[in-house]
């Protein structure tokens, strides 16, 4: 364990060196500047995102598939919720309040800076190799054994192992690696597909997710992926330890549960 | 440890020097290029401004998706209208044929246009998707007079930037730039799926605007103003809905 532990230590160490060594000394070097920086920026932006998303959604609350839908046509389904509009039928007595113009500024202003963000973390990743450091899982972690242990460990809510403390298991890494190789660029795509003006100049981006009407229910689906990858990831979070896991992405320092007791 | 700082300090000083400068011919740029939204302004201002200057480096020239005659919706859904004024209904009674359409601004001879007058001129059709802000969408048909024609009917001064439209319902207009107005889909809205545009969906005349969302595509058009800036049409943000809190662009 402890071997692992030095190791990443070494690996990692090359970015948070240059940091003054005083009395965090005792502290590992967990995450790099730019990864917790683009962290909290993406945090931030991705709370953004949902709270104007959900008050968007509530103008139609009704989902389609193909390329038009409107409260004329069948939809796909309907959520059970009350809408912002007179229009749609629902099961409630009341219509809330408009809250859409200043909710497609902030989402569209959140996503512009969550995009932005999100591809200096990526050329970061790839040129520090934070991606085959730390995410890409390695020879011996892609057995069958290894995967089912990383998955009853998690299942059974046990408190990861020390070494944990600086490094990630197998399904933390393809996590990580799912949520930002597949269902960032998809939810991006999706949303993008939904821009009238973007899909005039790349019209394919609409086509091949089946229709305008597909895309804003593919976006919807993976936004609910992206929420569900939160509560688990905040979960695990409080699981290890919160305020040491949260303090790792603070201040880039984590202490191992040795060193503690 | 000092030299370091000291370095470390002369550096970012020479990098914030750098990105404060580029920073500012950036924006003297985009104001040259007119990739600057008159809504630029405020918290959103930074969103506003990154949409609509991306979308006018990209997609400048490019034509809304179009659809075959077999995709056009069957039942299009009129979104809530506000109840029709005295004079709208004075009009529709006399079948629109008082409906007149003024152009003035900056332009070489202001004119007046019947709904008959814009029916002999030369039409575009174009099978296109309305899409409401919202996220509800349908397929039509919509025949009209593309704007730029009767913009060249009265010229334009060289110094037009923008095209302000007001509908005959209260508190209700806006404006595109001269690449929206120009815009070979840009029409003034007479017809749709064959028939006179029906007054649910804004007949007499509508803008219709492919490229952007439902709510830039006025319904009951009477005027347009042409101009060199929106200064002085309402806030200055440019359109009624943007002072309701919508952005003034919305081809997203």
């Amino acid at each position: 364990m402890e071997t692992l532990g030095s190791a990443q230590l070494a690996a990692e160490g090359c970015l948070s060196s240059a940091a003054s060594p005083l009395p965090a000394a005792k502290l590992a070097p967990r995450h790099s500047g730019l990864v917790r920086i683009t962290h909290w920026i993406t945090t931030l932006c991705f709370f953004a995102l949902l709270l104007t998303g959900i008050e968007i959604l509530i103008s139609h609350p009704r989902f389609y598939w193909g390329e038009t839908g409107t409260v004329l046509t069948n939809p796909l389904f309907q959520l059970p919720i009350p809408s912002s509009r007179k229009l749609v039928p629902t099961a409630y007595g009341y219509v809330l309040p408009d809250q859409n113009g200043w909710s497609r500024a902030l989402h569209f202003e959140a996503a512009w800076i969550a995009v932005l963000t999100g591809l200096l973390y990526v050329i970061f990743g790839l040129l520090t190799r934070h991606f085959r450091k730390d995410l890409l899982p390695g020879k011996n972690d892609f057995s069958w054994r290894a995967l089912w242990t990383s998955f009853t460990k998690a299942f059974r809510f046990e408190r990861p192992s020390a070494a944990e403390a600086s490094s990630y298991n197998v399904l933390q890494r393809l996590t990580y690696l799912f949520v930002i190789f597949v269902l960032f660029p998809l939810v991006i795509w999706s949303g993008l597909a939904m821009s009238l003006t973007f899909a005039s100049a790349f019209p394919w981006s609409v086509t091949l997710l089946g229709g305008r009407q597909s895309a804003r229910t593919i976006h919807f689906f993976v936004s609910l992926a992206l929420v569900l990858f939160l509560f688990v990831h905040v979960a695990m979070v409080c699981l290890a330890g919160f305020w040491s896991r949260t303090g790792a992405m603070i201040t880039g320092r984590a202490a191992t549960r040795k060193e503690r007791t | 440890m000092i030299d370091l700082s000291r370095r470390k300090l002369i550096v970012s000083g020479l990098a914030a020097t750098a990105g404060a400068s580029g920073l500012v011919v950036a924006a003297r740029l985009a104001q040259k290029y007119g990739l600057v939204p008159p809504d630029h302004g405020g918290i959103y201002g930074l969103g506003e401004t990154l949409t609509y200057a991306s979308q006018r480096l990209l997609t400048r020239h490019s034509l809304a998706r179009e659809f075959p005659r077999n995709r056009i919706s069957p039942r299009p859904f009129p979104n809530e209208l506000a109840p029709l004024t005295e004079d709208f209904k004075r009009l529709q009674a006399g079948g629109f044929a008082d409906w007149r359409l003024s152009v003035d601004g900056m332009v070489h001879q202001p004119g007046s246009f019947s709904i008959a007058d814009l029916k002999s001129y030369p039409s575009r059709s174009h099978i296109t998707e309305l899409a409401c802000e919202e996220g509800w969408s349908y397929i039509a048909e919509w025949t009209g007079v593309p704007l730029s024609h009767v913009l060249n009917l009265t010229g334009i001064l060289p110094q037009a930037r923008y095209v302000v439209y007001v509908s005959m319902e209260p508190d209700t207009w806006d404006s595109i730039d001269m690449s929206d107005a120009l815009h070979p889909q840009t029409v003034l809205c007479y017809g749709m799926n064959g028939s006179d545009l029906p007054v649910a969906h804004g007949g007499p005349l509508r803008m219709r605007l492919p490229r952007q969302v439902g709510y830039k595509n006025i319904k009951f058009i009477t005027r347009l103003t042409v101009a060199d800036s929106l200064q002085g049409f309402g806030n200055g943000c440019g359109a009624a809905a943007c002072e309701a809190g919508y952005a003034w662009y919305a081809g997203i």
